[in-house]
C-alpha cells in the first residue's frame, strides 16, 4: 500500500453563473467579453438607488427535478446544480470511495435569505401555520452544504465556511486541510449565493457598496477603473472536487490542476472596510504561497477579488504588489460576472484554473481608465482581450465583510 | 361531498405536487412513508394542502395515525361538511 502524499489535486469543475449553466458555457462567454449584467424591471425596484443585477443564465428548473426544487432554497439549488457537475466531471459514483470518507464544504454569504423573506411574508399574511415545513433547512447556512451532501452522498462530515465573500475560497482551504489531514480521501468544496431580492439589494445600496450605473448595465461592473462606483449582486455557484494526488493517480482520474497551498488572515482592523493598504489580504497572499511552497515570482496570474468598490480595489492592489510583485497577470471577471458574494471564491477558482489549463488570462472588462493609485498603476492588469502567457502557478484572493481574507494558489497538474 | 373516488384522485394530486408520487401509485394501501417515500415534513405540507382542498383540518395528533393513504381517505370522508 502506497502512503498518502500532502499533494492534493482538483479532478471535478462545476458551475451555474450569469453567463452561463455550466463551466464551458461560462469559460467560453467569459473569454468572448459577454456580461451577465442586467437591469432589473421589477415594479420593486424603481425607488432603488441601485437597480443592476447579474442573474443565472441558466435557471435551476432547467436541471433539477420539481420536487427538489420545492423543498431546496435557491442557494441550495444551485449549489446542488454546480456540484453535481464537478462530481459528473470527476466520475465521483464510479470512484469507489466509499461514502464514509467523502466529505462536502460548501460556504454562502447570505444563505437562504430568499426563504427567510417569503415565509416571513407568508407569516404575516396567512399566520403561523402557513409557514412551510421546509423553512428552517431551506434558510439555514448550512443546508447548501448538506444539500450537497445528499447529492454526492457525503458521510464523512458536510461544513460551512460563513466568511460573506471569502466563504467560497474558505470552503476551498478547508477542503486542503481535511484531505491533509486525512479526515476524508474525497471533498466537494464550493460556494454559493443566490439573494436578489429587494432587502439584500437595499441593504447593500444602504452601504452605498453597489453601482448605480443603472443606465449602462453591461459597463457598470469596473474593476480598478476610475469610474468605478460599486458592485453588481450576482447570482449562481461554483464547485471542485479535490482528493489526494496519489489516490486520483491510483484510478486514473483527470487532474485539472494541484491546490497546491491555501491561507487565510483577518484584518482586524473594521467589522467592513477594508485595510486601506491591504495589510491582511498581502499577508494572506504570502502565507498561501509560502504553503504551496512557492515564491511570489512563481504566481503568473492572479484572479482578484476586485468588486468594483472604491476602496476595496486600491486596497487589494496594493496587496497583490507588495505580497507579489508587477510581473503577474491580473485580472478581474467580476467585470463581467458581477459579485457571487459567497461564490465567488469559488468560482474564480475555477476561472483561475482554466486560465492555468489553457495559459490564457481572460481580460478586465471595462477597464478604460486606471485608477491613479500606484500600486493600480503598476500592476500588469490585463484588458482589451485575453492574454497567451506562460506560466505554472496562479493565485486566487477573496476577501469579505469582516475583516476575513483568503488566498488559494493552483500548479499545473 | 366529493365521493370517494374524488378524494383519492384530490390527494393524488397534492402528494404529485408536494412529494412528485405519480398519481396512479396513489391508491388505498400505500404507506406514505414505506411505499411512497414520503418525509415527515411532507406529511405536514400534505396536512395543509388537505385542508385547503377538501376544508379538512387534521391536528397533529391525528395526522401521526394515518400511515396510509386509505387512512388519509377515511379520515377525509369521515370529517368533511
Amino acid at each position: 500500500m502506497s502512503t498518502p502524499t500532502a499533494d492534493v489535486v482538483v479532478t471535478g469543475l462545476g458551475a451555474t453563473t450569469p453567463l452561463g449553466g455550466d463551466v464551458a458555457s461560462t469559460w467560453e462567454a467569459l473569454l468572448a467579453g459577454r456580461s451577465g449584467v442586467s437591469r432589473i424591471t421589477d415594479d420593486w425596484v424603481k425607488e432603488f438607488p441601485a437597480q443592476l443585477v447579474a442573474r443565472l443564465a441558466s435557471e435551476p428548473g432547467e436541471t433539477l427535478d420539481r420536487v427538489r426544487m420545492r423543498r431546496l432554497d435557491r442557494s441550495q439549488q444551485v449549489a446542488v446544480v454546480a456540484a453535481e457537475e464537478a462530481w459528473r466531471d470527476a466520475a465521483g459514483a464510479d470512484s469507489g470511495v466509499a461514502p464514509e470518507r467523502i466529505a462536502v464544504v460548501f460556504g454562502t454569504g447570505i444563505g437562504g435569505a430568499l426563504t427567510l423573506l417569503d415565509q416571513d411574508d407568508i407569516l404575516e399574511e396567512k399566520g403561523p401555520k402557513r409557514v412551510s415545513p421546509f423553512t428552517i433547512p431551506m434558510l439555514m447556512p448550512n443546508g447548501p452544504a448538506a444539500a450537497v451532501g445528499l447529492a454526492v452522498g457525503a458521510k464523512a462530515g458536510v461544513h460551512a465556511p460563513v466568511s460573506a465573500c471569502a466563504s467560497g475560497a474558505e470552503a476551498i482551504r478547508w477542503g486542503l486541510d481535511l484531505l491533509r489531514l486525512g479526515r476524508a480521501d474525497m471533498v466537494v468544496v464550493g460556494g454559493t449565493e443566490a439573494c436578489v431580492h429587494p432587502l439584500p439589494m437595499a441593504g447593500f445600496a444602504a452601504m452605498r457598496a453597489m453601482s448605480t450605473r443603472n443606465d449602462d448595465p453591461e459597463h457598470a461592473s469596473r474593476p480598478f477603473d476610475k469610474g468605478r462606483d460599486g458592485f453588481i449582486l450576482g447570482e449562481g455557484a461554483a464547485a471542485l472536487v479535490l482528493e489526494r494526488a496519489d489516490a486520483a493517480r491510483a484510478r486514473g482520474a483527470k487532474v485539472h490542476a494541484v491546490l497546491a497551498g491555501a491561507a487565510g488572515t483577518s484584518d482586524g482592523y473594521d467589522l467592513v472596510a477594508p485595510h486601506p493598504e491591504g495589510e491582511g489580504a498581502a499577508r494572506a497572499i504570502g502565507a498561501a504561497i509560502r504553503d504551496a511552497g512557492l515564491t511570489a515570482a512563481d504566481i503568473g496570474h492572479v484572479n482578484a477579488h476586485a468588486t468594483s468598490t472604491p476602496l476595496g480595489d486600491t486596497a487589494e492592489a496594493t496587496a497583490i504588489h507588495d505580497a507579489i510583485g508587477d510581473h503577474t497577470l491580473v485580472t478581474a471577471t467580476k467585470s463581467q460576472t458581477g459579485h457571487l458574494l459567497g461564490a465567488a471564491g469559488a468560482l474564480e477558482s475555477v476561472f483561475a484554473i482554466l486560465a492555468l489549463r489553457d495559459q490564457l488570462v481572460p481580460a478586465t472588462a471595462n477597464l478604460d481608465d486606471l485608477d491613479d493609485n500606484p500600486a493600480v498603476q503598476a500592476l500588469d492588469i490585463v484588458r482589451g482581450e485575453a492574454r497567451k502567457a506562460t506560466f505554472d502557478a496562479v493565485l486566487n484572493d477573496s476577501f469579505g465583510f469582516g475583516g476575513h481574507n483568503m488566498a488559494v494558489v493552483f500548479t499545473k497538474a | 361531498m366529493p365521493s370517494t373516488a374524488e378524494i383519492q384522485a384530490g390527494l393524488g394530486e397534492i402528494l404529485e405536487e408536494v412529494a412528485g408520487v405519480t398519481p396512479a401509485d396513489a391508491t388505498p394501501e400505500k404507506s406514505f412513508t414505506d411505499d411512497l417515500d414520503v418525509d415527515s415534513l411532507s406529511m405536514v405540507e400534505i396536512a395543509t394542502a388537505v385542508e385547503d382542498k377538501f376544508g379538512v383540518a387534521i391536528p397533529d395528533d391525528e395526522l401521526a395515525n394515518i400511515k396510509t393513504v386509505g387512512d388519509a381517505m377515511s379520515y377525509i370522508e369521515k370529517n368533511q361538511g
